[in-house]
């Protein structure tokens, strides 16, 4: 399978309430709400870090889940924010990562 | 329930300042007519100490900042404010007169990540925008202003202040939002001066006029339902809260006091002397109007406008009494509906003395 190096976008808001990851787009507007594991990918996509790391590091081994699943998981979530412009995914590392989220 | 809703109420349970009004300035190169700013520099707070601010409400949870004034381009620094802000991952909303933005500003005011940008217009006709700010071209300006945005594909709000000087514009100025792909937003409401000086309330419009407005399809969408009698007030209106000032929401001055909202001068506190998280949970003032419910507003409780009017609580307050009726809205609740409020009604009854005994003089 082909790394995929993932890294916020500068282009969002986001914010932690009560547990969750509050995340909206600058560019339209869309609002999302993290659960926990989606906060934990959310949270490591520093650009630098493959997906395939990110996923045995801050999922398998904090969540009770099958890694397959996991990844299957990731994919689909990463898929998701990128088409709303909130992650920006690449098979490359990601130059200039932003900054870390509050 | 929407996701934002869910937001805001999961934010009120958790005593989070979810959203923040902060005016980085009361400077400004216009000088309205109706502006309830007092203009000169008493000392805003420096670079460092609105970064230290913003950090703090980044850590407070604080999610929707708008950076507000006077107009925050007098702040030579405010693009480094902007940024640190940006960084901080808020979502930033900017309310400027645009007279200083041009195409570079705009550009990086897009590159920055803003949510949105609102710009007041008062007409399309200079001569009655100008009078108004007394800023001979801003008309001008300010429309150049949000095409730059708007080429930026930023997201632009018009904000029309209606009042007796520009009586009648509200049409020209709806129709020029539309030609500039800007969303309009129409607003009858003059409030007092932050010192509580109320002479600048002469500019109010009447309220016949207010009704007409009430009644304009093209401002309000479906007349019937914009102004239909309010449905009789059932528990959980009388167990809600009159709005988010003080709950989910603060304003924080140029010179670091805070106030449950920008109309709400009610002193909380000051982040020059104390922790914002310090004044947000602790401040006897910001406690006390959490304390209150619309079922303990002695004159609102009893009136059948009481779960659909606008009642602010700052504009109660700056009458006298954050726990009594706000004029202005009892008066837009009336025009709006045809039913009088339950304050309109009070003021209205006779003394109860039926035969008035006037002394002869001698």
């Amino acid at each position: 399978m082909t790394e995929r190096y993932i890294a916020r976008s500068t282009a969002i808001a986001a914010r932690m309430l009560g547990g969750e990851m509050m995340v909206m787009s600058a560019v339209d507007s869309t609002f999302f709400t993290l659960n926990e594991v989606a906060t934990a990918i959310w949270q490591a996509a520093d650009g630098h870090t493959p997906l395939s790391e990110i996923v045995a590091r801050n999922i398998c081994a904090q969540f009770d889940v099958e890694p397959e699943v996991a990844r299957r998981d990731a994919d689909q979530f990463v898929d998701a924010l990128a088409q709303h412009g909130i992650l920006l995914v690449s098979d490359h590392p990601l130059e200039n990562p932003p900054v870390e989220a509050a | 329930m929407s996701l934002m809703q869910e937001m805001n109420e999961r934010a009120l349970q958790l005593g989070v300042p979810l959203g923040i009004h902060l005016d980085v300035t009361y400077r400004c190169n216009e000088r309205c007519i109706h502006c309830y700013l007092e203009h000169d520099d008493h000392g805003e707070m420096t670079t460092a100490e609105i970064k230290d601010v913003l950090d703090q409400l980044a850590e407070a949870g604080t999610f929707f900042l708008t950076l507000s004034g006077g107009e925050v381009l007098m702040r030579r620094d405010f693009f480094e404010i902007l940024e640190y802000a940006r960084r901080l991952l808020f979502n930033v909303r900017i309310k400027t007169n645009g007279v200083m933005i041009r195409e570079a500003e705009a550009q990086r005011i897009r590159n920055l990540g803003v949510e949105q940008v609102q710009i007041s217009i008062y007409s399309r006709h200079p001569e009655i925008h100008d009078a108004i700010t007394k800023l001979p071209g801003s008309l001008k300006h300010s429309v150049e202003a949000i095409r730059f945005l708007k080429s930026q594909g930023l997201k632009v709000a018009i904000a029309n202040v209606l009042m007796t000087a520009n009586l009648g514009e509200h049409d020209g100025v709806q129709a020029l939002a539309a030609e500039l792909g800007a969303n309009y937003t129409l607003d009858p409401t003059i409030t007092p001066k932050i010192d509580g000086d109320t002479s600048i309330l002469d500019l109010r419009i009447s309220g016949a006029e207010l009704n007409e407005v009430f009644h304009n399809k093209n401002l309000v969408g479906d007349v019937e339902e914009f102004c239909a009698p309010p449905p009789p007030p059932g528990d959980d209106v009388m167990e809600g809260l009159p709005c988010s000032a003080g709950h989910t929401a603060a304003y924080i001055t140029p010179y670091g006091d805070v106030f449950p909202c920008v109309q709400f001068p009610l002193p909380s506190g000051n982040v020059r002397r104390q922790k914002f998280i310090d004044i947000w949970r602790s401040s006897p003032e910001l406690n006390q109007v959490r304390s209150i419910h619309a079922k303990d507003l002695p004159v609102c409780s009893t009136c059948s406008h009481v779960g659909t009017c606008t009642r602010c609580p700052g504009l109660a307050y700056m009458e006298g009494n954050m726990r009594g009726p706000s004029t202005a809205d009892c008066e837009k609740s009336f025009h709006r509906t045809g039913i009088p409020s339950a304050n309109m009604l009070r003021k209205a009854r006779p003394s109860g003395r039926l035969i008035q005994i006037q002394p002869l003089a001698v």
